[in-house]
């Protein structure tokens, strides 16, 4: 600490923290967030190209049937899915509940798995997994 | 202000601090999460029914009325609260001034024709 005069405090720096849930929940809210950013343009693109007509539906639809497309779209769910449970827990945490830093470990970690359970359930669920549909949502026979 | 502030000498001349606009940011923030908790479950589900539809299935969710409304809320809703939270992205990484207005700016621009593109294509379909 030779020349170092200035006062305030100053904050750990991130490659001297330990990881912990809690700290991975928030990174990850923010990395889901902008991952949402970013897939919101896929949603808009389809709004416009529904508009558009079929000329621009059908090339999207393509994009977004192939492997990687459908990759992205499952990435985009799991992120908003997480991003919109873990936001569930924020709103509670701003009213000032789940402090205690067992429960907080808790919900981060619980908001992970639900996450995870919630982009699979809809994928599997909806039929989107090709060669699995349990409620017939497809309508094939 | 006592005399162990730790407000630096510097930022004191410059008059640098708040901007008075923090509550705002949160409390409208918050707003549109609440919302879009009812509103992206509902898109979600109901977007993927009508993606199986083809290009007409597509046609035919939009251009019912009460979807039409509900996808202008939850797109409007989810480009706001991304707005912000890209724009304290932005303001936590970006030291230099200039990149970062720069980058504030393009943020609001991405959301406004964004919403302008999504809004269009919905009244376009719904309002005929």
């Amino acid at each position: 600490m030779s020349g170092w005069t200035d006062k305030r405090p100053m904050s750990p720096h991130t490659s001297i923290w330990k990881w912990h849930l809690t700290m991975a929940s928030s990174i990850l809210h923010r990395v889901t967030g902008v991952g949402n950013y970013l897939g919101i343009f896929i949603v808009v693109a389809w709004l416009f190209a529904t508009a558009a007509g079929p000329d621009y539906y059908e090339p999207l639809s393509a994009v977004t049937g192939s492997i990687w497309g459908q990759l992205i779209l499952f990435g985009f769910t799991l992120s908003v899915s997480y991003h919109l449970v873990n936001g569930l827990r924020h709103l509670f945490m701003d009213a000032g509940l789940g402090y205690n830093p067992k429960f907080a470990s808790f919900t981060a970690g619980l908001g992970l798995v639900a996450a995870v359970v919630i982009a699979v359930a809809i994928w599997l669920l909806a039929g989107l997994v090709p060669g699995i549909d349990p409620l017939n949502m497809t309508g094939a026979a | 202000m006592s005399k162990e502030s730790i407000r630096t000498p510097l930022g004191k001349v410059r008059g640098l601090g708040s901007a008075k606009h923090g509550a705002g940011h949160f409390i409208t923030q918050r707003v549109s999460a609440i919302a879009l908790l009812f509103l992206v479950p509902w898109f979600l589900i109901s977007l993927i029914a009508a993606v199986r539809g083809g290009y007409d299935g597509a046609l035919a969710w939009v251009a019912d009325p009460i979807n039409a409304v509900l996808i202008l809320l939850a797109v409007g809703a989810a480009l706001y609260h991304m707005r912000l939270g890209m724009q304290v992205v932005v303001e936590d990484y970006i030291a230099k001034n200039s990149t970062k207005t720069f980058l504030l700016i393009v943020n609001t621009f991405i959301c406004v024709v964004l919403f302008v593109a999504a809004a269009y294509a919905v009244l376009k379909v719904a309002a005929i």
